[in-house]
């Protein structure tokens, strides 16, 4: 939301002469809550444009529901699902952000390089976590890794103890894609647990809100190599320029931008930039409006983001490990940085699956 | 229970006063159902008009996400308002009920999800979900009919968080945390039932058959019975009836009600997944039924529509981080401020008209409260 924000206080709220007018609305993940939301905000608060939702499934159902409001344009808020602009494309649903999918990319080879053969992956048990580890999969795997061992987990899960005792000994890392709570309840465990292995993070594990996490095992992330469409260390100017003008308008947010505040600042600049360029020209059920999205290359602070066919970003992905600095901060250092990342990982839409429990696979 | 035993139970009729001019056995002045009056009135005929006539003056938004939603929640609280109001059972499990009937709504008929459907008409997937629905509702009947009070509450809690467990981790049936997507209303003689307009008057349909439904089983002798029961069930055994079956057939019914009311909230949805029987939803159900008023069906509704309202324009009076809290003081106002939700207030609001035509305020307040609690009850014990 904060990111959002940002971007609409950027341009002071104006945008072609004419005042932005934001309506907000609430979900909490659930994607039947989400639809109630925007049929609100679309039939009742009369929204032109609609920016969100946050989260996976909500992205899908919001994408369905888009189908039925023609006139509307839907620009997505930070929900990272394949299916959302892969299975069945809704012509009026945008994203200008890469999804889960994307979020990995050379993350295998970093592994490799890392010298960890054979990883064993721990993650929740939805579509989500199943786009981050095909991401990693497919490229860990054609490089030669092994997976020998994926353990699904439920999200929210409390005890993770009969997965610490599946791990097997001759792995040389677990690759952990949980978010939030879930992370710090693993990492918790594993360690009372004795766990030493390295971890390879989803795009979610080392987000800033695991980082800012103020418990004692905190250290235990330190070296952990991750994929995602955010790096907190990222030095160059746009960046930087884009961290200062965040900590100025919220000073009591985090020390950095979050995935999410990144991502909402992104879907929300494009939202902006594409008024700008047709001068808030929405007639015609928004049409030029539409092309100009399509053509717009959004200058963002991780660098260029553009369209593919089926209205999906095609864009930058880092690659960082977990270190500490000076003052005792973790924060993600910069190792690779690979730019236009297109959804389908390099291959050609034919030969692309959507990642599932058993797709890739290489045990 | 079998079909034998029930009727065996039916067969022990209500004690009938043998001479006139003794009082009932019991001593209670249970008031006779009034048979022989007509209980229409011209307030019935205004809200029947205008509940048919809504969808021609809201906009689709009002008639669907407001009307058909509220009348859709309505019906499965109606169910819980039954089960407490005339049996004084409180069960949490009603939404899981309900879900549980969406669930082998969209697993026996046709949705998106791939592997987990089995793409049957949907008329034969709404029949087997609505019986899967009402077994379901009587077995956890029969689980609990045993306990009394807050242990009911407990154990139909329990069922209900085991069931969202089981639907969130188990992926062969029930498809994990992502449920199972776009369980959409057939198409059916040319109207598609999900579009605004013939959804709302589908709810409204099923919801008016719930309530007439309801409002007739509480005249019948089981009702009667069900109220006797709730009120002393020890002298109801002494009398010969069979407590336990008729505790566990209000379960049944009131279970195809909710399941009923699960197929059309999982339609108005068009999904349905483990958040849609988690424990939030699970206490939703009690809140709009105690919202509304326990002592008479027409609570539920009134307080599902209270329930949609807030839930829907509570973010517009306030910033969007303290909505919440706007909820639970409404909650909290209604049930401090009346003992028996928006219905108490209803009955306080024409106790006091009828006061100033010069009544009495005690005699007016008990004569209304009699006739109001005739004969679907609650008189406050």
């Amino acid at each position: 939301m904060r990111g959002a924000e940002l971007a609409v206080r950027q341009r002071n709220g104006v945008v072609a002469g004419r005042k932005i007018e934001i309506i907000k609305a609430s979900s909490d993940a659930k994607p039947d809550v989400a639809v109630n939301a925007t049929r609100k905000l679309v039939e009742q608060d009369k929204v032109d444009i609609m920016v969100g939702p946050l989260s996976g499934s909500e992205g899908i159902a919001v994408k369905e529901y888009s189908k039925t409001q023609p006139n509307i344009t839907f620009i997505n808020g930070s929900s990272g699902a394949q299916a959302t602009t892969l299975v069945s494309p809704s012509p009026n649903f945008y994203r200008f952000n890469t999804d889960g999918g994307q979020w990995m990319v050379g993350l295998g080879k970093a592994a490799l390089d890392k010298g960890y053969k054979r990883v064993m992956v721990i993650a929740e048990d939805y579509a989500f976590p199943y786009s981050q580890v095909q991401g990693f999969m497919t490229e860990y795997c054609k490089l030669g890794g092994k997976v020998p061992v994926k353990a699904w987990v439920p999200l929210g899960g409390k005890d993770y103890s009969s997965v610490i005792a599946r791990v097997p000994k001759d792995v040389d890392a677990l690759v952990v894609v949980l978010g939030g709570a879930d992370a710090v309840n693993f990492l918790n465990q594993y360690e009372q647990a004795g766990g030493d292995k390295p971890l390879v993070g989803g795009s979610i594990t080392v987000s800033q809100d695991i980082l800012n996490y103020k418990g004692k095992r905190r250290d235990s992330l330190v070296g952990t190599i991750a994929g995602a469409p955010i790096a907190d260390a990222y030095d160059a100017p746009e960046w930087k320029a884009f961290v200062a003008d965040y900590k100025k308008n919220f000073p009591d947010g985090y020390p950095s931008p979050s995935l999410f505040a990144l991502v909402y600042y992104l879907n929300m600049k494009a939202t902006l930039d594409g008024l700008e360029a047709v001068k808030g020209d929405l007639s015609d059920g928004q049409k030029k409006y539409r092309d100009a999205l399509n053509k717009l290359v959004l200058k963002s602070p991780v660098g260029d983001v553009k369209l593919d066919s089926n209205r999906q970003a095609i864009g930058t992905t880092f690659i960082t490990e977990v270190v500490k600095d000076a003052q005792g901060n973790l924060y993600n250092k910069v190792l690779r940085k690979i730019d236009n990342v297109n959804q389908t990982l390099g291959m050609t839409p034919a030969e692309f699956k959507v990642g599932s429990r058993d797709e890739p696979n290489c045990p | 229970m079998s079909a034998a035993n029930w009727r065996g139970a039916m067969n022990v009729q209500t004690p009938r006063p043998v001479a006139s001019g003794r009082p009932p056995a019991g001593g209670t002045p249970a008031p006779r159902p009034r048979r022989f009056t007509n209980p229409i009135r011209p307030r019935h005929i205004l809200v029947l008009a205008f509940l048919l006539a809504y969808p021609w003056f809201a906009p689709p938004f009002f008639t669907f996400q407001i009307g058909a939603q509220a009348l859709a929640l309505g019906l499965i609280a109606l169910s819980l308002t039954f089960l407490a109001g005339a049996g004084g059972m409180i069960s949490l499990a009603q939404m899981t009920v309900a879900g549980l009937t969406g669930y082998m709504v969209a697993i026996f008929g046709t949705a998106a999800t791939d592997g987990v459907t089995l793409g049957w008409p949907w008329w034969l997937a709404v029949l087997i979900g609505i019986a899967v629905g009402v077994a379901a509702a009587t077995f956890i009947g029969w689980l609990s009919v045993r306990t009394e009070g807050i242990y009911t509450i407990m154990i139909t809690l329990a069922i209900g968080v085991a069931f969202y467990y089981l639907a969130l981790q188990n992926y062969a049936v029930f498809n994990g945390f992502q449920g199972v997507q776009k369980v959409f209303p057939p198409t059916l003689a040319g109207v598609y039932w999900r579009a605004p307009t013939p959804f709302y008057y589908l709810t409204l349909g099923c919801a008016l058959a719930g309530y007439l439904f309801v409002v007739y089983l509480l005249r019948t002798p089981f009702g009667i019975a069900l109220q006797g029961i709730r009120d002393n069930p020890r002298r109801m055994h002494a009398l010969g009836f069979n407590v336990t079956a008729h505790r566990v057939a209000a379960y049944s019914v009131a279970g195809v009600i909710a399941a009923v009311g699960g197929v059309l909230f999982t339609w108005y949805n068009g999904l349905v997944t483990p958040g849609s029987v988690g424990t939030g939803w699970l206490i939703n159900i009690l809140v709009i039924a105690v919202l509304g008023g326990l002592r008479h069906p027409v609570g539920a509704f009134l307080g599902a529509i209270v329930f949609v309202l807030l839930q829907n324009f509570a973010i517009d009076v306030i910033d969007r981080e303290r909505f919440n809290l706007v909820i639970g003081v409404v909650f909290l106002v209604i049930v401090l401020f009346s003992r028996d939700g928006l219905l108490g207030w209803w009955a306080a609001l024409s106790a006091r008209m009828s006061t100033h035509r010069g009544e009495s305020p005690w005699t007016a307040a008990r004569k209304r409260s009699y006739a109001r609690s005739s004969p679907s009850a609650s008189s406050p014990s």
